[in-house]
């Protein structure tokens, strides 16, 4: 196997001739006069592991609930491994879902809980209980197959909750915010327990999230949603260095925008001319916009060199001083004030272990970066 | 996948129990809506619209006790209306007080009823969660035994010879005993003993649901206790006390078994009046007239009532 | 830190008193050797032995307890249904109608909602030839009808409570809508189920003013008995009844607050 048949194996939507395996095709939701969705269209392949990231009421849930049966679309379809998915209630629908608020079942215990799906199929006896020990070892939960829900802790019940709904081998696995109700350390660690589970069973996963760094731990692509539609599709990294336009930048991370216009414009660079920095960005790229066109150019805070000196031979410098300072630990985020009154967010690692010598309120700095380190918005 | 595909297959057959109900022109949904709503059509609704229809024809020694309101003679249908039971009504003026003594009296223990009722619901709410089941155990306690021998409890407390003379009279600070039963005061104590509960449930499920931290908040800025019940409390509980005293006010201006055991002659209300017009005069038409008319004095608070529950169930 | 005042504690307690001093004084006094309450005759039990021995009172509670018991089967089926409508069917052209027809009940005072159910009984008689006279399936009729406005409120209140998502779980794992009613839907609610029940059945066997309209010859109730003797005056064969009926309605909603109290815990989770 070649490297070239390789990378398209892994990455599915990157060949034109992969088959999607769900196709969301110009679906639409209205509650009344509100447009929950709108004309949203997505292919998502075998085994792919597919976060939905947005803030709350952007529509994420709501597609979500259309891809189980629990809403219909208003118009547009849903496909899933060539079935069309139209006039399927939940119950007979090759999906299952995983809620956000585990809805287990709280008069079953553990075992009866993740059995249910089973029974339902009107599995033997023999095979039920065979497919529950199965996947309560798989999720480390095998000496709690007697315990009712309310005797869980809560990493247990999000464990429960997951069992439930891969027993089943569904087509699709639907996760509604699947880690929200875990606190941070443990969010981390079962992060990578989601992911090892999703490799090895090869269950097509679609996770809706409204944190940006569990969509970029888990996912093999995201989508990110806003006001109904979805604005941007692509690889976590993709997402990241690369946004698509304004709002994308500023939801996921953070980043500095500094507003201005063409100045130049040629195949190798561009040239921006920016009133808010009182500087002429230089870019070291071709970008495709017209010169004089109004743009945004996008910054992050640990694409930004920062020292006391002035530094020599560099372009697009800065001057400014340290308004405020944020120490968290493994790394600093500064706030620098620019000549004209601008703020401008700059973080650094924390790489040494005193505070000698270091940055602090007040100072002068300079600050710079590379003409490949930003992205030009045009919209 | 297999076990889903199997499932897929069975659809048809829960497709066919739809179909069968959708032939006989009834949805599963609809024949759900359907059997309450039929029931209490038929033995709620309706019943108005033939007390209604009674209350306008004429007494008569038949059986029923009344004209029919409509028949038809010679082929032309002759409808009689009688609105003479109402006109009854207002000449009379034994109605007229009746009516209004059922409103003062009525009025009057839901006053002393949220008098007695929001002390004990603040209590209630405010005490540490093991006494608080307890004392709402206690509330409800009352309310499942039989309201019948509650009031007739009182008989024995407030009779001539009974407890309270007896203990008065005993501890030498009366010599002869003070007349209660069968007087307006026995009606108030059994209005207010009764319907007691109604009044401090939706209290307290108001005042459980104050933030203690206003009340912090509050006494951090300087009121006192009374200032803060005065100006937080008291104000924000407002929709439980309108909830609680149209609970009281509304069954108790109907009230017939407190007049009629713990009242005396003239004690007149409303519900006794009805009762007395239909099993002593048999007069089935003026019943009825008293009851359209008693309805028409409670539509409104029932319809704040509604509107109170309907508001708090928004906010929940 | 949970504020007290000592007027709200006396005033409480004073409240309390009040609330029990009733309840306590049938007690005492259904112990009382005495006809008289101002004398204490000594202890006697004497009065229960009268009250097994009546036979008009042993009759009238046999009738009253099978009307409580049917017409709270009743109450609670016509109740769970309309619940279940009112809260889960969001829009439907009956639902003002329907929601105002199970709370009016509540607050309908009695005389009016017998005699007018009275009237309709008459009325349908001689338009369909049924219910042929009065007794005590029109009395039957009657608590059901009331009972199912209580139970619908209970159960009301529970199903708005309950947790939406597990019902769309049990559906997503494959749970057909009946299979998900009986499985998760009806076990959650259970315990409202049964004090609904316990509710419209001690309701009907309290009723006296209802039951005094719609009831015929031979189908005197329990109440009716009571209100018959006691409007003569304080009778301690009553005291009597009244402790056995205290003590097992306290039986009953301690049981039923323990329930409601582990349904309630179990909900939680």
């Amino acid at each position: 196997m070649n490297e070239q048949t390789c990378v398209i194996d892994d990455k599915p939507w990157l060949d034109a001739r992969q088959p999607p395996f769900i196709r969301i095709k110009n679906v639409t939701k209205k509650f009344g006069d509100f447009i929950a969705v709108n004309n949203v269209s997505l292919d998502i392949y075998r085994s792919e592991l597919f976060c939905l990231l947005g803030g709350s009421g952007c529509g994420k849930s709501t597609l979500l609930r259309m891809l189980s049966g629990f809403e219909l679309p208003t118009s547009g379809s849903i496909e899933i491994d060539g079935q069309d998915m139209a006039g399927l209630p939940p119950h007979a629908r090759p999906t299952n879902m995983m809620f956000q608020s585990y809805a287990l079942f709280p008069h079953m215990n553990v075992e009866k809980n993740i059995a249910y799906g089973l029974q339902r199929d009107g599995l033997n006896r023999q095979e039920v209980k065979q497919r529950v020990q199965e996947i309560l070892t798989l999720v480390q939960l095998q000496d709690f197959a007697k315990r009712k829900p309310s005797q869980l802790s809560g990493g247990q019940r999000q464990r429960v909750a997951l069992a439930r709904s891969l027993v089943k081998k569904p087509k699709v696995l639907l996760l509604d915010e699947p880690l929200a109700a875990l606190d941070k350390k443990l969010r981390e660690e079962t992060q990578f327990e989601l992911v090892n589970i999703q490799e090895s069973l090869g269950v097509t996963f679609i996770v809706v999230t409204h944190d940006q760094e569990e969509a970029m731990t888990l996912s093999t692509r995201l989508g990110v949603m806003d006001a109904g539609e979805i604005v941007q599709i692509g690889e976590p990294r993709e997402v990241y260095e690369y946004p698509g336009n304004r709002f994308v930048a500023d939801f996921i991370g953070s980043v500095n925008i500094f507003d201005g216009r063409v100045i130049e414009e040629d195949t190798n660079f561009v040239i921006i001319r920016s009133e808010e920095a009182k500087i002429d960005i230089h870019v070291s790229h071709g970008v495709s916009c017209t010169p004089s066109q109004k743009v945004s150019y996008a910054i992050r805070p640990e694409k930004i060199q920062m020292c006391l000196k002035k530094p020599k031979n560099v372009k697009n410098l800065l001057k400014g001083r340290v308004n405020e300072i944020a120490y968290m630990g493994n790394l600093s985020v500064y706030q620098i004030e620019l000549e004209g009154g601008k703020r401008v967010r700059v973080t650094q690692p924390n790489t040494i272990r005193s505070d000698e010598g270091a940055i602090t309120w007040e100072d002068e700095v300079y600050l710079w970066w590379d003409g490949a380190a930003g992205v030009v918005l045009t919209s | 996948m297999s076990d889903k595909k199997t499932f897929v297959d069975r659809m048809p057959f829960s497709q066919q129990i739809a179909g069968f109900f959708a032939r006989i022109g009834l949805s599963p949904r609809a024949m759900v809506i359907a059997i309450p709503t039929l029931w209490l059509l038929i033995f709620f609704l309706i019943p108005f619209v033939v007390v209604a229809k009674i209350s306008l024809s004429e007494a008569a020694i038949a059986r029923p006790p009344y004209l029919p309101l409509w028949e038809f003679k010679d082929g032309i249908l002759n409808v009689t209306l009688n609105i003479g039971n109402y006109i009854f009504l207002t000449e009379d003026p034994l109605y007229y007080s009746a009516f209004i003594e059922s409103i003062t009296i009525a009025g009057f223990s839901t006053f002393f009823a949220l008098l007695i009722g929001y002390p004990m619901a603040y209590m209630i709410a405010r005490a540490p969660d093991r006494t608080r089941n307890i004392l709402l155990m206690l509330v409800i306690l009352p309310f499942w035994s039989s309201f019948l021998l509650r009031v007739y409890a009182w008989i024995g407390i407030l009779k001539t010879k009974g407890l309270i003379n007896g203990a008065l009279m005993w501890l030498g600070i009366i010599d002869d005993p003070i007349v209660m039963m069968q007087t307006d005061f026995a009606v108030y104590v059994g209005i207010v003993y009764t319907y007691l509960p109604f009044m401090i449930l939706p209290l307290y499920a108001n005042l459980v649901k104050l933030d203690e931290s206003l009340l912090e908040a509050a006494s951090d800025l300087g009121a006192s206790p009374f200032m803060t019940f005065l100006t937080i409390t008291l104000p924000l509980s407002l929709p439980g006390i309108f909830a609680g005293s149209l609970l009281v006010f509304i069954p108790a201006v109907g009230e017939f078994v407190i007049p009629q055991l713990l009242g005396g002659p003239d004690t007149l209300m409303i519900g006794k009046i009805l009762w007395n017009e239909f099993f002593s005069n048999r007069d089935w038409p003026v019943a009825s007239a008293v009851a359209i008319a008693m309805l028409f004095v409670l539509v409104i608070p029932v319809m704040l009532l509604q509107k109170a529950q309907q508001a708090d169930g928004e906010q929940s | 830190m949970k504020r007290r005042s000592l007027f709200i504690t006396i005033a409480g307690i004073l409240g309390f008193i009040f609330l029990y001093a009733p309840i306590v004084s049938l007690v005492i006094f259904s112990f009382n050797k005495s006809r008289l309450v101002t004398v204490w005759g000594g202890f006697s039990t004497k009065w229960y032995g009268e009250l097994l021995q009546d036979p008009q009172i042993l009759g009238a509670a046999w009738i009253s307890l099978q009307i409580a018991f049917i017409s709270a089967c009743l109450a609670i089926v016509i109740g769970t249904l309309a619940a279940f409508v009112l809260v889960r069917f969001k829009k439907f052209r009956t639902r003002t109608l329907l929601s105002g027809m199970i709370t009016a009940p509540l607050v309908m005072p009695e005389v009016i909602t017998g005699l007018s159910l009275l009237l309709l009984f008459v009325a349908m008689q001689g338009l369909i030839g049924w219910p042929v006279g009065r007794g005590i399936t029109t009395i039957i009729i009657s608590h059901a009808t009331f009972g199912a406005a209580y139970a619908a409120v209970i159960i009301q209140s529970r199903l708005v409570d309950m947790d939406l998502s597990i019902e769309e779980a049990a559906s997503d794992l494959g749970a057909k809508p009946i299979r998900v009613f009986f499985d998760i839907t009806l076990p959650t609610i259970t315990p409202a189920l049964i004090s609904g029940w316990l509710l419209a059945f001690t309701l009907s066997l309290d009723d006296l003013v209802i039951a005094s309209f719609v009831s015929g010859p031979g189908s005197s109730t329990l109440p009716m008995v009571i209100f018959s003797k006691v409007r003569l005056g304080v009778t301690p064969e009553i005291n009597a009844l009244a402790t056995i009926i205290i003590l097992i309605v306290s039986l009953g909603v301690i049981v039923a607050a323990l329930t409601m109290q582990k349904g309630n815990k179990q909900n939680v989770a």
